[in-house]
């Protein structure tokens, strides 16, 4: 520890800290796919083409989650449009 | 009915050859008949580890292609009593362990050992596949390093959906965490991960906490299995836990760093 570490305490500075929250949200979406059927991040590219051919938005503007109950599984789809 | 511990971790380079080293002997130790399987095909390792490497003769897919048996196969600890070594094969063909061939080994060593760990290969191939499949305990060797947290997550990911208990929807693999090569003084200046950050995003127990600690390279050197050093932080942490996989309650100790002087810290010295 050197002198100036010292007297810094600032822990949002902090390399630590950096990974702990890039670890938090990486985590969290690998997850979310666990899940989810192989097929999944193929048909989202799929999708997201065709939507492509008729609007222009980027590949973070659409969102395909796939949500299992005990009955059923639900495909949700978000596309953010733009203006 | 022996109890299948598997030691993985997704990320290479660890600390799982280490952890199966020392956990195995720690389990014979405390006198539980014990074997030490090394799933690395092509990249044998634990044989130098545990030090018996000159004594291999035959190994895991010799037995899996009926060429030797279980009994010819298995290295005998020299030093520890109860202790046994089953080596990797250095075969470059990856499809040699497969679930019929382990499956048919496992079976036969649960009648005569109390545990049998697996020590996994990195990655999410198929030897790190065969090293949990079995599996009825998992240790996830984790480093607090953001690559080695993640492909932990990872890791645990395919223990719910890839093991047999998984499969067969039985009760779940159990799971512990073990953080290693942990340096406590680059955690209070905010330059690591603390336990407490990994604990919380990987929402496991934690079974213990390894120091960094040049013991384990002078271990290795030796092929000696660094929980026998009884002097080192590494090796007591080992022990403890060990005594926390037999399900004692064991503090967890060498947390913190060492107190230093004011005058050490404005210096610099480490
Ligand atoms: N607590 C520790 N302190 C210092 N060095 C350590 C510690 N644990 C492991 N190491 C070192 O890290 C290196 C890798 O360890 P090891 O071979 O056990 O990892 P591994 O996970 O089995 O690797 P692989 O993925 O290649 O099988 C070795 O050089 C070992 O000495
Ligand atoms: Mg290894």
């Amino acid at each position: 520890m050197r002198l100036l570490d010292y007297f810094r305490k600032d822990t949002s500075q902090q390399s630590a800290s950096m990974a702990k929250e890039r670890l938090q949200i990486v985590v969290a979406h690998q997850r979310t796919s666990r899940n989810q059927p192989d097929f999944l991040p193929e048909m989202q590219r799929e999708i997201i083409r065709v939507i492509q051919k008729y609007v222009k938005i980027e590949q973070d503007q659409v969102s395909v989650q796939l949500d299992s109950n005990d009955a059923c599984s639900v495909l949700e789809l978000n596309v953010t449009l733009p203006q | 009915m022996a109890k299948i511990i598997v030691v993985t971790s997704g990320k290479g380079g660890v600390g799982k050859t280490t952890t199966s080293a020392a956990i195995g002997t720690g389990l014979a130790l405390r006198g539980h008949k014990t074997a030490i399987l090394d799933f690395d095909v092509g990249l044998r390792n634990l044989d130098l580890v545990m030090g018996c490497e000159r004594r291999v003769v035959y190994d895991f897919v010799n037995v899996i292609n009926g060429e030797a048996s279980l009994k010819q196969a298995l290295i005998k600890d020299k030093r520890t009593e109860n202790l046994f070594i089953l080596p990797a094969s250095q075969t470059r063909d990856k499809e040699a362990l497969t679930v019929e061939g382990v499956g048919k080994i496992l079976d036969e060593l649960a009648n005569d050992f109390d545990f049998i760990v697996c020590d996994s290969p990195a990655g999410i191939e198929k030897g790190a596949l065969m090293a949990l499949y079995f599996a009825d305990e998992a240790v996830v060797v984790t480093n607090p390093e953001v690559s080695s947290v993640r492909d932990s997550d990872r890791i645990l990911g395919i223990l719910h959906s890839k093991s047999q208990r998984a499969e067969q929807g039985r009760e779940p693999v159990r799971e512990h965490l073990l953080l290693t090569r942990y340096d406590p003084q680059r955690v209070n200046i905010g330059e690591m991960l603390s336990v407490a950050d990994v604990e919380d995003i990987l929402a496991i127990p934690l079974l213990g906490v390894i120091p960094e600690s040049e013991a384990v390279l002078k271990a290795s050197n030796q092929g000696q299995p660094v929980i026998l050093d009884g002097q080192a932080k590494a090796g007591q942490a080992y022990m403890d836990a060990v005594a926390r996989l037999l399900g004692e309650k064991v503090e967890h100790r060498f947390l913190e760093a060492k107190k230093k002087g004011f005058f050490s810290r404005v210096m610099g010295v480490r």
